[in-house]
């Protein structure tokens, strides 16, 4: 006899349970109280194993979860964003496919921003699977650079970024902050700038143990400019467009020795961001590449995409392109 | 590749969930892709069933709905049925098309003993 409902018929057995594949029918092994009924397939919760209390075993049911898989990572992005907005620091995040030319740009970028706004600290995380040659080459420009080793992960994620910002100290290659920093360790966290960090967050939170560091928290953002973060990113250009970091913008870099069909064959990452550097145009006459074409895919695929034309070699368009940074081109 | 990382973000979901409300295992996973999510779904299957074992996902049989994705349609103002980034809205042609819906993966429900 079933011993779910008195019916004659059940063979719900701990066997039959055990050799059955179907969700709905596998039922605790150890159970002598099918829960599961063997002709109707009906489930019977709530009446057997959980109030017969037997140790170890617990009943089949169903968890609503509706969550985002991304959502603890846009979590700890959105924290960063407001991590950075409370130092004043303009985040990018530089996407592109290896070999664009990234790292050339930056170090470019980096020596053009110093003569066109001096006072303006510039930071660097490097992402890279393996190596610090790229940290070691925005070093080399004079700007302070943190290597991230993703090893075999394939892209930058919020915790790493956090992490890795947690390491630069931007303010202090300020020389006007430089007599605040007595009173910034003075400062609570939590008053004097809009500072909106959860530490009461469930997930791990790379921020709580950082804050013994020299890392200064409550400075006046008296200058108008604050300070530029590029993340330069895996170079990828398919998996680093799921990833939000808390940057202000992404930025897709793609040079005209790569195809100019590439919008079209990574629409992910074009449609998240919001500026394509079109590299190396100093090439152009040497290639078969159609800039008009590259533009129109790339607006197909993300009709507010701004483009502009670069040459970190001969430092054509680098101007634009640093109106863009400063946020003085609008 | 990233499917990887996404496997390991659905553990994490998972397990935070049996923090919430105790279990034993997991027998059912049902997820729910978007259209426009970038995730490759033959990808996550084989990155979730190999990174299964030894956890609470271990045995679960996994279930991912697919979901269309929607955009507005700058044009004709309104919302269109897209299935991936490259689709023009198919009413007016055109590629000025802001996607709505089918952007997440997200974890529906589960079932659990």
């Amino acid at each position: 006899m079933c011993v779910v409902c008195g019916c004659s018929n059940s063979t719900a057995t701990v066997s039959d349970a055990e050799t059955s594949k179907t969700a709905a029918s596998s039922v605790s092994s150890a159970s002598v109280q099918p829960v599961v009924h063997a002709h109707t397939g009906d489930l019977h919760f709530g009446a057997g194993a959980a109030r017969v209390s037997v140790p170890g075993m617990s009943q089949e049911r169903a968890i609503q979860i509706e969550a985002d898989v991304l959502g603890a990572n846009k979590a700890i992005a959105q924290e960063n964003r407001a991590h950075f907005a409370s130092h004043g620091v303009r985040a990018f995040n530089l996407v592109s496919s290896p070999g664009s030319g990234k790292t050339t740009l930056l170090c470019a970028s980096i020596e053009a921003l110093r003569k066109r706004a001096p006072g303006v600290p510039v930071a660097v995380i490097e992402g890279d699977q393996q190596t610090s040659f790229d940290a070691d080459r925005i070093r080399a420009t004079g700007a302070p650079a943190i290597q991230v080793n993703t090893g075999k992960g394939c892209h930058l994620d919020a915790p790493m970024v956090a992490r890795a910002f947690a390491q630069l100290d931007l303010h202090a290659h300020h020389p006007d902050h430089a007599h605040d920093h007595e009173h910034a360790h003075t400062h609570d966290h939590t008053h004097g700038h809009e500072h909106s960090h959860d530490h009461g967050h469930s997930h791990d939170h790379s921020h709580s143990n950082d804050h013994g560091h020299p890392h200064h928290h409550g400075h006046s953002h008296d200058d108008a400019s604050g300070a530029i973060l590029f993340i330069e990113n895996v170079g990828n250009l398919v998996c680093p467009a799921m990833w939000d970091l808390g940057e202000e913008a992404k930025v897709v870099i793609l040079s005209v020795t790569e195809g100019e069909d590439k919008p079209l064959k990574y629409p992910d990452m074009f449609a998240a961001a919001n500026l394509m550097l079109l590299n190396k145009v100093d090439l152009l006459p040497h290639l078969r590449f159609d800039v008009v074409k590259c533009i129109d895919y790339a607006r197909r695929v993300n009709p507010a995409m701004r483009v502009l034309l670069v040459s970190a070699q001969t430092g054509q368009g680098m101007d634009a392109w640093l109106d863009w940074v400063l946020g003085v081109d609008a | 590749m990233h499917e990887v990382s996404l496997a390991g973000g659905i553990l994490q979901v998972v397990e935070q969930a049996r923090v919430r409300d105790p279990f034993e295992r997991v027998i059912l996973l049902r997820l729910e892709a978007g259209a426009l999510s970038g995730v490759e779904i033959g990808a996550l299957r084989f990155a979730l069933e190999a990174l299964s074992p030894g956890t609470i996902l271990e045995g679960a049989q996994i279930e991912i709905i697919e979901k269309p994705g929607a955009a507005w349609c700058m044009k004709c103002s309104q919302s269109v049925a897209i299935f991936s980034r490259l689709d023009l809205c198919p009413h007016c042609e055109s590629a000025q098309l802001q996607p709505t819906e089918g952007t997440d993966l997200r974890v529906a429900d589960i079932r659990v003993v």
